[in-house]
């Protein structure tokens, strides 16, 4: 997996790395005050803040976890944005931002300390606060593994010199750093992958071609271990009508309801409009109709991502359907003596019994193997001994299991020359730790204002403010760090940890909707409801569970993918369980939310509420506004757009 | 923010511009380099895309500097 690089790719990294710590180090003359550092005094223009707001949520993991998706599921994917993402985004722009911007709440929790109370504000700070650490160092660590085997560099020194850099720069030049930083990195991805893209596409044989090679893989994706079952031959390549046929006819296994409500109403509202990460970078904007813009910005990018992310997954399984592209999506990475060990059974195993060659080829790798290739493999030796490294290579070829994470490297590796390797591998670099940076930036704040002032040291000084989220920002690297480590040592406790993330944050919208837009709604009720919607998804998830998670006599075999307590349901997928508990968790909490905020007195009058509810706030007048200007005029075209595509590719 | 952020971005893509151009130009005659790009020099063509971005990210912050703050 090891690639080496020439001195241009070490001067673009070097070249990236020196202009980030160089904004930084600018940045910091201009950081007088606490809302300079946490909040960017307000002062940034509207497309900063817009492709900051993509960028936030474009991390590394996001790429390679799209590009990984792209070749599971193909272009379906795309509904995680053009379904998942640009509605959501559109209704934060036109209808929420007023609230969070006009309320002057300097974070999400403040929104709701305002809105609710101290309580419901503590409960969404603190699981804020832990959840960004986390992601920060999940971040962190696949940075330097991914440093490590493609580079050979020690993980420690990796990891640590890695954040060394994000902490100069944010430490420097807080949250305006970190937004810049966001910029320059979304501008290294779009111009570090487009040409990958093209390359790849172009060898494919174009669109055209790239999709009949797809059409032709759905009918037997099994030829590939994509999937064990057949399906029609658009599903890959189509995004809509495979969800018709329900979840047995699309390699996603999900049906139309999960999609629509599950994804698209409350998992991508439940982000984007409550996400502090996300709206951060909105709520730096300098004045109002910016920060309604932002959002509405950041959707023009994001609507055409799928063809920079997801497209070079779909690339992947073209190019392997395709023998003489001499490309397969990679096989689960095998170390040397795992493979000098499988070479031993090819050289050892009998051609005449294929059977036993097959088992004691796939023992010695570990690993499902294609049978006709290891036969085949066997024979060709038997008949005139191969070199090492040619069985090497064909045992790389007749491993049946893929490592979908390994596609967009892999691309990258075969496309990019020295030069365009250095950008491409720079712009990975930096959405890494760009990563880090804007979940850091989010940390401090919500430590700052909505736990360390709200509790600890109430009517401090700016100054001791400011000292503190200096403080904190240092600490929070260190605490990233440390993540990063548990996450490199404990999977399991990782994907637990995410899990419980799950839980919490999936009923988070149903408290912000009622919250926003019906003034009844009480604290107490929010608060409840809230912990209700929490403990709804967890028992969901206690009694669901995949159905390949089950075993022949009905024992769950893993409790991690749910139903170990009993199992009422089995999904066809994990999405499909995933949509579904986000569905079951939103609509407990709304209920329970609207009853007990019935059965509670209100403790806010109208008066206090001014700003904070829908209904009682003055409509904003943006009649001064030339149109492309207005939220609402620019969201419905932007709106219309998307439906556009989700037709062309439907 | 009393930065411009089109300089650093400007600047940046200039110089990564300018390096990818000039190697592009160097390796030319190297087939067995550009052999994994299809045989197309990716280096120097993508080099003057950056180039020129970055020069028009120049362009926007010197003519954007002349204005008064605002839009």
């Amino acid at each position: 997996m090891q690639v080496l690089l020439a001195p241009i790719d070490y001067a673009i990294m070097i070249a990236y790395v020196a202009f980030v710590v160089g904004i930084g180090l600018m940045l910091g003359r201009y950081m007088k005050s606490s809302s300079d550092f946490l909040t960017s005094a307000r002062s940034i223009p509207t497309w900063v803040t817009g492709l900051a707001f993509i960028s936030a949520n474009l991390g590394a993991l996001e790429l390679v976890g799209m590009a990984a998706s792209g070749a599971k599921y193909g272009i379906g994917t795309a509904h995680f944005y053009w379904v998942g993402a640009i509605p959501a985004m559109i209704f934060l722009a036109v209808f929420m931002m007023p609230f969070y911007y006009g309320s002057k709440a300097r974070s999400v929790p403040e929104y709701l300390n305002m809105r609710f109370d101290q309580r419901v504000r503590g409960l969404n700070s603190v699981a804020f606060a832990v959840m960004t650490i986390f992601a920060s160092g999940i971040s962190m660590n696949a940075l330097a593994k991914l440093l490590n085997q493609l580079l050979g560099w020690d993980y420690n020194v990796a990891l640590w010199v890695c954040s060394g850099v994000v902490l100069v720069y944010v430490l420097k030049g807080g949250l305006t750093s970190a937004i810049y930083t966001e910029v320059l990195q979304f501008f290294m991805i779009v111009l570090g992958f487009a040409p990958v893209v093209y390359l790849g596409l172009k060898d494919v044989g174009g669109w055209h071609a790239m999709n009949s090679s797809l059409q032709q893989v759905a009918v037997n994706p099994a030829a590939l271990a994509l999937n064990d079952k057949p399906f029609a031959a658009n599903a890959w390549t189509s995004a809509w009508q495979p969800l018709i046929g329900g979840p047995s006819s699309n390699p996603m296994g999900v049906d139309m309801f999960a999609m629509v409500f599950g994804l698209g109403f409350v998992l991508s509202f439940g982000y984007w409009c409550t996400n502090f990460l996300v709206v951060q970078r909105a709520m730096a904007a300098k004045n109002m109709a910016a920060a309604r813009n932002t959002p509405l910005v950041a959707s023009v990018p994001k609507m055409f991502f799928p063809f920079l992310v997801i497209v070079p997954g779909m690339i992947a399984v073209a190019l392997t359907s395709i023998p003489s592209k001499n490309y397969r999506i990679p096989p689960p990475i095998l170390s040397d003596a795992v493979y000098a060990r499988a070479i031993d059974a090819v050289k050892n195993a009998s051609p005449t019994d294929s059977a036993a060659a097959v088992k004691s080829v796939g023992d010695a790798l570990g690993k499902k193997v294609y049978a006709d290739k290891v036969t085949a493999l066997v024979a060709d030796n038997a008949t005139s001994k191969l070199s090492d490294e040619e069985i090497h290579r064909r045992l790389y070829y007749s491993i049946a299991e893929n490592d979908y994470d390994g596609v967009i490297l892999s691309l990258v590796k075969k496309y990019c020359p020295p030069g365009l390797l250095g950008l491409a591998l720079t712009a990975l670099l930096a959405s890494f730790m760009s990563g880090m940076a804007g979940n850091v930036t989010a940390f401090n704040t919500v430590w700052t204002y909505d736990i360390y002032q709200a509790y600890f040291a109430p009517n401090k000084s700016d100054a001791h403010y400011m000292w503190m989220g200096k403080v904190i920002t240092v600490v929070g690297i260190l605490l990233s760090i440390l993540a990063a480590y548990f996450a490199s040592m404990y999977n399991n406790a990782m994907d637990i940890i995410q899990l419980v993330f799950g839980f919490v944050n999936a009923p988070l919208f149903a408290t912000f909707l009622l919250g926003m837009f019906w003034k009844r709604t009480t604290a107490t009720g929010a608060f409840l409801g809230l912990f209700g919607g929490i403990g709804a998804s967890a028992l969901f998830h206690a009694i669901t569970t995949v159905h390949t998670n089950v075993d022949a006599a009905g024992h769950v075999i893993n409790g991690m993918k749910g139903g170990y307590l009993t199992v009422v349901s089995q999904f066809p997928s994990e999405m499909a369980q995933n949509f579904w508990l986000a569905a079951f968790a939103f609509t407990a909490c709304f209920v329970l939310t609207l009853i007990i905020s019935l059965a509670t007195k209100r403790t806010k009058s109208d008066a206090d509420l001014k700003g904070l509810v829908y209904s009682l706030t003055p409509k904003i007048k943006s009649d001064n506004l030339v149109w492309y200007q207005q939220p609402g005029v620019v969201g419905t075209i932007l709106l219309i757009c998307c439906i556009i595509l989700n037709v062309i590719f439907w | 923010m009393g930065l411009d952020i089109r300089w650093p971005i400007g600047l940046m893509f200039t110089l990564i511009g300018a390096l990818l151009a000039v190697y592009g130009l160097m390796t030319g005659s190297n087939a067995a380099l550009y052999q994994s790009s299809l045989g197309i020099n990716i280096n120097l063509i993508w080099g003057a895309v950056l180039l020129v971005f970055g020069v028009g990210m120049l362009f926007g912050a010197i003519t954007g500097a002349k204005k008064p703050p605002g839009k």
